[in-house]
């Protein structure tokens, strides 16, 4: 799990006079079916594995291969929970995903405020200290952290998944960037005048006030901690999955089901196709601003 | 005047409390992120084994010398990785500037045209592979079938290098061309009409005011793009563990012909347990990274800005 952060879009050198944002070519027909062709490829590949997971195995290695969605859906995701522990993956899947994204909203949160709105010792000095820890790759401590994983005894446990994912970088950079342009200091100051501390002032003003950005943090906290697949394949077993390492256990039987497998990968992504018909537009509105990366 | 109690909480809180609420994350990212980032160099230099915790020793430099000097399986793997960088890189940065530029027009329908280019980049990268491994498969895979229209076909594609890395980059660039494309739309949308309002008036046509005027625009754009994209695509693992997934996957195939450093650091640490040598090879692949990505800066920074 990589999150890296954009510079802000720099503003692009204005013309002299008026510097009008209009007249953008309109779209010809030609650029509909070009548009309409890479849409289709775009979303083939999820396409085709809902629809072999709506066939029966034999139809799979059928010559024309089939394209259309078949009747056998619901048989075949009958199959999945009885035939493997995906139930198991599912669970934990929500409890690794759940607990990170609650996790990374709260302490980004409240560290993205901290550095935003309140003065202390150090304050340039440590956040450019997590601006710089964003850059860095994960995978290059992978061998310490399991070795102490191993030592906790946490290897094969969920929270060796959940609390190296408990904080991230991006995150408080990203709340602290909102803070700076949605809190304004009158607010705070006319909170310390009524009397609250900082922690009620951070739990009544800022939160509330946050609660957009939060949102579109914890949408692709849970997405990503959802789809992550290279940690959690090294420090868990295949007795306790998430869901991706369920998958890649299911894929690389000697014998391999892969109306089984496709069935389950689609399984799989439903809970992240269902954020993102429900958020879509956030989500496109976040990477535009160039603010996020998955 | 002696300072109340109240006074004193007050100034208490306004002088500790913003060290409460940063903790949290310098306390978690410190043990979880930095600690193992340092120890991996100090475990690079030791001979280590999971299985015999006992009998690790530091042995300075002889995981790197072995690497370097006496380990064909390295090299072969570092050059895997470049050729997938390169088979990834270059086509993601490409298409995502053609797909900007075609929807940076008057469009209906842009937010379902929008959404629909970075729905790749939702979907887990397990699952993905595993999809694309079977619409790559020799007897029924869709790809092949598509092929045999035109008298192609039956193409083994994870046997060969070169079919193995194609399909590979196939998955990589459909998973992240559409991300790029939605950075560039941003910038685009922000170019004043006026100045290809000029360049009508200059007589440059579509395409010259494609390349003359966007692309140099975009340059910031571009080099992030190709930053980001270089150092994802240096540590590409998943794809190639789960492109031929069995007993062979962690060698990438039955020849390691599609095995990248990534995919080898987990073949020595996590299947051989050799996590001294595993170190090294990640030290090795950070250091690459940077080298690369430092040259694909250099590159595209060249884009000229006339």
């Amino acid at each position: 799990m990589t999150t890296v952060l954009t510079p802000a879009a720099p503003a692009p050198p204005v013309a002299p006079g008026r510097a009008r944002r209009i007249a953008r070519r309109v779209a010809s027909p030609w650029t509909y079916a070009a548009l309409i062709a890479i849409l289709a490829g775009s979303a083939f590949p999820v396409y085709w594995s809902f629809v072999v997971s709506s066939q029966t195995s034999e139809a799979v290695g059928s010559v024309p291969p089939v394209l259309v969605p078949g009747g056998h859906l619901f048989e075949n995701i009958a199959r999945v929970f009885d035939e493997t522990d995906f139930a198991l993956a599912l669970g934990n899947s929500m409890i690794v995903a759940g607990t990170i994204t609650v996790s990374v909203v709260l302490f980004s949160t409240l560290a993205g405020f901290a550095f935003a709105k309140l003065r202390f010792r150090g304050r340039t000095l440590l956040l450019l200290v997590v601006v710089a820890t964003q850059a860095i790759p994960t995978e290059l401590g992978v061998v310490p952290l399991y070795m102490m994983m191993a030592d906790f005894g946490w290897a094969g446990q969920l929270q060796a998944v959940i609390v190296p994912g408990l904080v991230t970088a991006f995150g408080v950079f990203f709340m602290r960037q909102y803070f700076e342009r949605a809190l304004p200091l009158e607010l705070l100051e006319a909170g310390r005048m009524d009397g609250c501390n900082s922690l009620r002032l951070f739990w009544h003003v800022a939160l509330p006030a946050a609660r957009p950005a939060a949102a579109v943090l914890g949408l692709f906290t849970f997405m990503q901690a959802w789809n992550d697949f290279f940690w959690p394949l090294v420090v868990l077993v295949p007795e306790n999955p998430t869901v991706q390492t369920a998958l890649s256990t299911l894929a690389s039987g000697y014998t391999t089901d892969y109306t089984l497998v496709l069935t389950a990968a689609t399984i799989g992504t439903v809970p992240v196709l269902l954020v993102f018909l429900l958020f879509g537009r956030q989500i496109v509105g976040g990477i535009m601003q160039g603010a996020l990366k998955g | 005047m002696a300072l109340t109690f109240a006074d004193r909480r007050h100034k208490w809180d306004v002088k500790l409390s913003p060290f409460g609420f940063v903790s949290p994350y310098f306390l978690i990212f410190g043990v979880f992120g930095l600690f193992p980032l340092l120890y991996t160099a100090f475990v690079s230099l030791q001979k280590r084994n999971l299985l015999d915790a006992e009998g690790a020793r530091f042995i300075g430099f002889g995981n790197y010398e072995q690497l370097l000097f006496h380990d064909p399986y390295f090299w072969n793997a570092m050059g895997n990785t470049v050729s997938l960088w390169l088979l990834t890189t270059i086509p993601q940065i490409l298409f995502a500037l053609g797909i900007a530029h075609l929807l940076n027009r008057r469009l209906r329908g842009r937010t379902l045209f929008r959404m629909g280019m970075i729905l790749p980049n939702i979907t887990s990268v397990a699952a993905v592979t595993i999809i694309f491994a079977q619409l790559f498969g020799r007897d029924f895979g869709l790809v092949n079938w598509v092929l045999s229209w035109f008298g192609g076909g039956h193409v083994d594609w994870q046997a060969g290098t070169a079919s193995s890395h194609t399909a590979i980059a196939a998955m990589v660039v459909w998973r992240w061309t559409g991300y790029h494309a939605l950075i560039f739309l941003a910038s685009m949308q922000a170019i004043p009409s006026t100045m290809y309002e000029a360049a009508t008036l200059d007589g440059a046509r579509g395409w010259q005011q494609f390349w003359r005027i966007t692309v140099p625009l975009l340059r910031p754009q571009i080099i992030f793009s190709t930053v980001i994209a270089t150092t994802g695509n240096m540590r590409l693992l998943a794809e190639p563990l789960l492109f031929n997934p069995g007993t062979a996957a962690a060698t990438g195939g039955s020849d390691r012909q599609f095995q990248t450093a990534a995919l080898y650091l987990y073949e020595q640490g996590f299947t051989k347990y050799d996590f001294g040598y595993s170190s090294a090879i990640a030290l090795i692949l950070a250091v690459a990274t940077m080298l690369v990505a430092g040259l694909s800066y250099l590159v595209t920074r060249r884009i000229q800005t006339d």
